[in-house]
């Protein structure tokens, strides 16, 4: 439950090495650059945007190149492949890639451009297809296409629109006999011929033609159709196997698929280490390398630096002003929660960090939600699988999401037996439908039924919330304390501490309540009058005092009073944590629900059968809706109502310098973890 | 036909209707839902998985409409056992499922809405996805205070003697 603190540390060196520096700082990943030294005339900063872009072209070729090897080259993922995480590799591994990296350029480059190469022959052939296509009708001509003139004739090959039989044709041309007309093929839109005549009646017969619509084929070769297919047909065939020689060429280059991932980690990282330095303020042999860090690493860096090169460094408290970044610290129970409270917000000035203490009811919260011990095991042994499997190769954001479903897990089951679901009553069933067992249930709750007793169960609820509502007041306490608000802790925080304690005493000694709960709960008298003093006087204390910065005195009452009115706002959320009994009395039934209707067909021949298919299906449908359901809500709760009474955020986040890899990330010394 | 006899009718009624309305503002929702999902799914197919929770959320009153539908079947005897009741019986149980059936169909569009606006904080800042869930999920109370009193109320019906 903390958040580090930060230093602001100024390192001071020499010009030459700030490159090796800044690669070891961005190894490291623990600064944020963050410059105050204004520019003038000893301070300049440098520009680096050419250098940068070239970075950034070999990013964005690398990333293409791998998309083109992927398509053509495709790695086998198995199905945990993305728990696998960054791949680990030693810093001489990456002092040796400056040896590859512009063969590997060169890879990438080829890559594309055999990839156009092999768009280019697509749309070739498509084009070639499209000329077969307009050939089809002319098959049966036994010339040229583009045979138009001889010695003593003149030829027309061409279509006319509609259907035309010879007689007809040779009607229409009766005027210039001798003619000779030759259909080639005919179809419903256009009839294709061939028509000679002697040159002195070209123009004549051509004018006829011209009125029938006759237009001359799209095509013209020199070739006879039957020849010219065979012909486009061959070139086709040589485009597909030049397709195919690429493609080979392609696979050909898959080996360096890990240097071009590497390519773009490595210009990644430079291109980031460029933007780095075009903030730095230097001189003409120094350089200032300036930026905020956690105490707790300063030491270490300090070490290396010194070992290494010429620097001086200076290390200073923030000054109140500086906009601070922050980090939280938390042990393993409560940090995978941290993402959840930085989803919300970080900490702002003078707030702690909530993630401990949300932690502990987030888990119970989500675990009454799910309250069933069958799905609660199935998640624990899900997380605890992939996350022993890949402890060594696991992200650290996956790492966080699944070892927080695992403690949902474990509170899961634990409400699970409490409140005796196992998948529901998957028990129960199987032993009443197979094996005729009249004694149920076989595994009683160890508390009881929410389904038998909702009053009980919604009661409990609203108890439990109203318990996190209070600690969250209790919070706020600490906080204002911390702060030295005194007067804020006693009007804001104590009193109205007192009144809802105090009001929800005075609730449950009602006779209504009293009536609903049974007769188990009762209340001293001598509690009931103690608790109706002190509500009063709480009230009296925020009616006075929570309108305290209106100097009006009559205003400074209608906000006190309007204050009081919040003690609805309190109600409601009390109310809402009424959720914890619907949500939790629906997942239970639809698992009984489910159970029931796979015991339905169970007496058939293909009973057992039946009943295994719907309740493996029924119950990963409902543990996948419920789980989603009782995550969201919990967050609600978490952020709404528990948030909402001391909690603000609005800090930064510590964004240090470091490796933005995706494929790789480099260990100074491989025993290092972090 | 004795009076009596449309008691079941006005029970079956009413939680066949917790189902119907139920679920259709469900199956609206979640098809609303989708549909901006898979424009954002088009530009950016990682978001996939996320996209997918915001567009579950409006299912749940789907769920809790059918899960009324069915405690009703259970207590009036429908799936097996005696269905005899009174017609006041019958038209309290019928009320009892009214919250579920109203509030369930409109949370469930109202909700709907919630999520597609939720996708565009996907699109533009997929970092604050904590945030973007929360939106519906504040709509989602209602449905759940209504899945309550419904309940209860059957609950309660089921032990009335009229």
């Amino acid at each position: 439950m903390a958040m580090l603190q930060m230093q602001r540390i100024s390192i001071y060196a020499l010009k030459k090495d700030r490159k090796r520096i800044l690669e070891l700082l961005q190894r490291r990943g623990i600064l944020e650059i963050n410059d105050i030294i204004q520019e003038d005339n000893v301070f300049h900063k440098m520009d680096v945007t050419k250098a940068r872009s070239g970075f950034e072209k070999h990013v964005v070729t690398a990333n293409e190149a791998l998309e083109i090897l992927n398509r053509y080259a495709p790695l086998k993922k198995s199905m945990f492949s993305a728990l696998n995480g960054r791949k680990v590799t030693s810093i001489e591994d990456y002092s040796a890639f400056s040896g590859k990296y512009d063969d590997s350029v060169q890879v990438a480059v080829d890559l594309i451009s055999y990839s156009k190469e092999i768009a280019e022959l697509k749309a070739e052939i498509i084009r070639l297809e499209a000329q077969i296509v307009m050939l089809t009708p002319w098959m049966k001509l036994d010339i040229p296409i583009n045979f138009s003139i001889t010695e003593h004739t003149k030829s027309f090959i061409g279509a006319i629109s509609k259907e035309w039989s010879l007689e007809a044709i040779l009607d229409k041309l009766k005027d210039f006999l001798p003619v000779e007309v030759e259909i080639i093929s005919s179809s419903k839109e256009q009839t294709c011929i061939f028509a000679l005549c002697p040159t002195t009646t070209a123009d004549g017969v051509y004018n006829i033609l011209r009125s029938m619509d006759f237009t001359t084929p799209g095509v013209s070769m020199d070739k006879a159709p039957v020849e010219q297919k065979v012909d486009l047909e061959n070139r086709i065939l040589e485009a597909k196997t030049a397709i195919n020689k690429t493609v080979e060429a392609i696979v050909s280059l898959a080996k360096y698929r890990e240097d071009i991932m590497f390519l773009q980690d490595y210009d990644r990282m430079r291109s980031d280490k460029y933007e780095v330095i075009g903030q730095l303020t230097q001189t003409n042999n120094i350089v200032v390398i300036s930026g905020y860090i956690p105490e707790r690493e300063i030491q270490e860096i300090e070490k290396s630096l010194n070992k290494d090169f010429l620097v001086a460094i200076e290390v200073e408290k923030p000054s109140e002003e500086e906009d601070v970044p922050v980090l939280l610290k938390n042990n393993g129970f409560a940090q995978p929660l941290e993402w959840v409270v930085a989803g919300f917000s970080l900490p702002g000035k003078g707030e702690i960090d909530p993630t401990m203490i949300m932690a502990l009811f987030y888990y119970m919260l989500f675990g009454i939600m799910l309250a069933d011990a069958g799905y609660g095991t199935l998640m624990v042994g899900v997380c605890a699988f992939c996350l022993i499997k890949y402890k060594h190769t696991i992200e650290l954001s996956l790492k966080n999401f699944l070892t927080m479903f695992l403690f949902c897990g474990i509170a899961t089951i634990f409400w699970g037996v409490m409140f005796g679901s196992y998948f529901g009553d998957l028990f129960d069933v199987t032993a009443s439908t197979f094996f005729g067992a009249t004694q149920l249930p076989i595994i009683p709750p160890l508390w009881f039924f929410p389904v038998d007793k909702p009053m009980l169960m919604l009661a409990f609820s609203m108890v439990l919330g109203l318990i996190h509502l209070m600690t969250g007041l209790v919070i706020k306490m600490y906080q204002l304390y911390k702060q030295k608000e005194y007067k804020a802790l006693l009007y804001d925080a104590i009193s109205w501490f007192a009144l809802i304690v105090s009001s929800a005493i005075l609730v449950v000694s009602l006779d209504m309540i009293k009536s609903m709960m049974g007769p188990g709960v009762s209340i001293p008298p001598a509690l009931t009058k103690v608790a109706t003093i002190i509500a009063i006087l709480a009230s009296i204390m925020i009616l006075l005092t929570n309108g305290r910065e209106s100097r009006n005195p009559f205003k400074r009452f209608l906000k006190g009073a309007y204050a009081l009115y919040g003690i609805t706002g309190y109600l409601s959320d009390v109310l809402s944590y009424s959720r914890l009994l619907a949500l939790g009395l629906a997942s239970g039934i639809i698992g009984n629900v489910i159970n029931k209707m796979a015991a339905m067909p169970a007496k058939s021949p293909l009973g057992p059968f039946f009943f295994i298919i719907i309740v493996i299906g029924g119950h990963a449908l409902n543990i996948a809706i419920n789980a989603l359901g009782s995550y969201v809500h919990t967050t609600r709760l978490s952020y709404v109502e528990f948030f909402g009474k001391f909690y603000g955020g609005g800090g930064r986040f510590f964004h240090p310098f470091q490796m933005k890899t995706k494929y790789y990330k480099i260990k100074e010394n491989m025993k290092n973890e972090n | 036909m004795k009076i009596d006899d449309l008691g079941i009718f006005f029970a079956v009624l009413g939680a066949a209707l917790a189902a119907l309305c139920a679920g259709a503002g469900s199956a609206k929702g979640v098809g609303l839902a989708g549909e901006a999902g898979a424009g954002l799914v088009t530009e950016d197919p990682s978001k996939f998985g996320k996209v997918l929770i915001l567009q579950l959320l409006p299912g749940t009153q789907g769920i809790y409409g059918f899960l009324i539908a069915f405690i009703t079947f259970i207590k009036i005897g429908v799936l097996g056992g005696s269905s005899d009741m009174t017609l006041a019986k019958g038209l309290l149980y019928f009320a009892a499922c009214l919250p579920m059936a109203i509030v369930g169909y409109s949370s469930a569009i109202a909700q709907a809405r919630a999520s597609v606006a939720s996708m565009g904080i996907l699109s533009k800042r997929p970092e604050e996805f904590g945030k973007s869930m929360i939106f519906p999920a504040m709509v989602e109370t209602y449905a759940i205070l209504a899945l309550l009193i419904s309940m209860l109320a059957i609950n309660g019906v089921a032990g009335i003697n009229i």
